[in-house]
């Protein structure tokens, strides 16, 4: 008999509001059939507070408190505090919350329950855009994309910074646990939760979660996409664990091109950007080869 | 126990009293001193209690909410600007059915910066959806925050509350202060029993999405819970003297004005300059009064009718002023009035902003002004910016 390294059990019920091949939904199923019931979530402005259902339906079976954009950091430690106010410590405290609420505006809250060492764990799951408003960019979108904010128009108008670099970010705080993970790869998502339920202080992952009504993409192919972020090198999936780098998943390279063309917000491109893009992510691989490389002496020892 | 205490040494030794099972604050002047007391208070042992320093008032008063989520009792303090980016989380906290309880230093909004008392900023809650009091003294900021708790807490209530302490003439102004024994706070407010709260045996949603044809209703229970709340105060405050000794009159603190021909009202700490210059005027056989709005959320209209309708006029003394119309005060006492057959005369008297020093000398001068209205039964204006440096100061406005 086949060994299922996925559980069987289904903590997020049929029936929620997200659209068809939504990643964030996927993420979310994947992710609590690894932390179990024993845990309580806090979601703010995003996608995941629409995707429940309205009141009084919900598709979640543990506690979900719903919060502000800005203060999924700070309100885990609120839960967190509470918790070991009442001396319940086996209680596994999950902030989930969009790349908007996380890169930009709940950076800051973000910040501050990393450095108190809180011992909770933050999912942001990316989909790269202000989707649940209407896909207006954030500071996770990347180079080249059109979002309704960056409209491309007959100027060129794209969106024109780099993808924001959200792991060199949270790991600068030193935290024991960071991990990004992909909707494409949920048994590597899964381990990766499973070992960090076993590290005390605070944990953080970005979750790549393809979002067909804003990537303007179809929705069968979300799974897809997401394997393809992965083996272009646009999104690449590795672990910091103690200030140690491990790159989880090392695949061929496939063209950029493969994965971009398949979505309505890259269509635009000319041949000289998606190079001009393709170079930056190798750029950023080899650079996350040399941290995994360096972190590997001995010498370091553990960050936290 | 009495001790000579500050404001905020009242406010950190009350949190003490009321044991929170979390607090979360961060500091601004002239908050500050109340979160150094409680750290001190936590590192000697002698408050137990998570807590969590955060990194802005808008993260302090996010795990307040977050914490009392789970059905534990929750403490912040703030001042001013820490207030004023606290706003949004202040609407979650009502809108979730929290009693998290907060002591606001009321400091003045810049620019230009001013570290010195003025009400706006609570003022600016005022649509929050918190029960809002005032303290004239530090014995009341102790006292209140025992009494908000039992308040908040109540079944019938479910509201969070702040209690406004003026920077410097209270929060850095020592008075002797009587610390009730712990035991008797431990009766008079047993621990928080939440109605509903993050529970593993019976997951639910808290603060979902509401569609149009249920969000009014949600909103109305609101209302409702903070009309309760009049009663409430009333009652916590009698309960409060019968084991304490002590009361604040409620939502309406009335001073010699059972005969009072005209009276000032107002907030705060001018209160007790008032009250200094109502004993001299009485003195003189003038009948004058004051009434201390102790309570502004909810706000007492009823109270209000009532003294206006044996009064010939009255002065509103306030510490703000609501840019485009006039003082806040004012505006909700003229509103109070409105839908009855009374009609005296008001006049608004904006003193005291940024900390400025408000004498007793300045009050009689607004009883001297607020006579003539009341003997001639006309007002030759509606509002007064008192003593301002613009050329044309009078000598008793000096």
């Amino acid at each position: 008999m086949a060994k299922l390294t996925i559980p069987k059990e289904e903590i997020m019920s049929p029936g929620h509001m997200g659209c068809q091949g939504c990643g964030a939904t996927m993420a979310m199923r994947y992710a609590l059939k690894a932390l179990g019931k024993k845990t309580m979530i806090s979601v703010p402005a995003c996608c995941w507070a629409i995707i429940p259902g309205a009141w009084p339906n919900t598709c979640m079976q543990i506690p979900m408190q719903y919060t502000a954009f800005e203060v999924t950091g700070a309100s885990i430690s609120g839960i967190r505090a509470a918790l070991d106010s009442q001396g319940m410590q086996d209680v596994n405290v999950v902030g989930w919350a969009g790349d908007g609420g996380t890169v930009d505006i709940g950076i800051q809250a973000l910040s501050g329950m990393i450095e108190r060492g809180h011992n909770v764990i933050y999912i942001c799951y990316d989909n790269e855009a202000y989707m649940n408003t209407g896909i207006q960019r954030s500071g996770s979108t990347p180079y080249g994309a059109w979002t309704t904010t960056t409209p491309v128009g007959t100027t060129e108008y794209w969106e024109e910074g780099q993808k924001k670099n959200l792991m060199e970010i949270v790991v600068a705080h030193r935290l024991p646990y960071a991990a990004t993970a992909s909707v494409a790869y949920p048994e590597d998502f899964i381990k990766k939760l499973n070992k960090c339920l076993e590290i005390p202080g605070p944990k953080f992952f970005q979750v790549y979660a393809p979002c067909p009504t804003g990537w303007k993409s179809s929705p069968e192919l979300s799974m897809d996409l997401a394997r393809k972020a992965v083996t272009t090198r646009a999104f690449p999936i590795y672990e910091v664990e103690h200030g140690k780098y491990k790159i989880n998943r090392k695949p061929e390279k496939t063209p950029l091109s493969e994965y971009l063309m398949l979505q309505g917000r890259f269509k635009h491109l000319p041949e000289k950007e998606v190079e001009f893009l393709d170079a930056h992510y190798e750029k950023e691989w080899k650079a996350l080869l040399k941290l995994e490389e360096m972190t590997q002496d001995e010498s370091l020892g553990n960050f936290m | 126990m009495r001790k000579v205490v500050t404001g905020n040494m009242a406010a950190a030794i009350g949190a003490k009293l009321c044991k929170p099972d979390v607090i979360s604050a961060y500091p601004i002047t002239p908050q500050t001193t109340i979160v150094e007391y409680i750290a001190d208070f936590v590192a000697d042992g002698s408050l137990k209690t998570q807590y969590v320093k955060v990194e802005s008032e808008h993260s302090a008063m996010a795990a307040c909410i977050s914490a009392s989520n789970l059905g534990v009792r929750t403490f912040t303090a703030t001042s001013s600007h820490g207030l004023l980016l606290m706003h949004e989380m202040l609407g979650w906290a009502s809108g979730a059915r929290l009693p998290v309880v907060m002591v606001n230093v009321n400091r003045a909004i810049g620019p230009p910066w001013s570290v010195w008392v003025d009400h706006l900023d609570a003022i600016m809650q005022r649509d929050t959806g918190w029960i809002h009091i005032f303290a004239e003294n530090n014995q009341e900021v102790l006292d209140s925050m025992i009494m908000m708790y039992k308040i908040c807490e109540d079944h019938d209530v479910l509201l969070p509350g702040m209690i406004h302490e003026d920077a410097f003439y209270l929060s850095h102004t020592s008075e002797p202060v009587d610390i009730p024994d712990q035991s008797k706070v431990d009766e008079f407010l047993p621990k928080y029993k939440a109605l509903v709260k993050m529970d593993l045996d019976n997951p639910l949603g808290f603060g979902s999405l509401v569609m149009p044809d249920n969000y009014m209703e949600f909103r109305y229970k609101i209302a409702l819970a903070m009309d309760n709340v009049r009663e409430k105060i009333i009652e916590v405050d009698a309960d409060f003297k019968r084991l304490f000794g002590r009361s604040y009159g409620g939502m309406l603190d009335l001073y010699r004005c059972e005969d009072a021909e005209y009276v000032l009202l107002g907030a705060g700490t001018t209160a007790s300059t008032v009250r200094e210059v109502v004993d001299e005027l009485r003195e003189q056989g003038k009948k004058v009064g004051l009434a201390r709005l102790r309570v502004f959320r909810p706000f007492p209209y009823e109270e209000i009718r009532k003294l206006a309708r044996s009064v010939k006029a009255i002065g509103v003394f306030e510490r703000a002023f609501a840019f485009g119309y006039m003082g806040p005060f004012m505006a909700e006492i003229g509103g109070a009035l409105y839908n009855t057959d009374i009609r005296i005369p008001i006049k608004d008297y904006i003193i005291g902003l940024g900390g400025r020093d408000v004498r007793t000398k300045h009050i009689h001068a607004i009883f001297n002004d607020l006579e003539k209205i009341a003997n001639s039964g006309k007002l030759d204006k509606e509002l007064k910016w008192f003593g301002l440096n613009d050329g044309n100061r009078p000598e008793e406005e000096m």
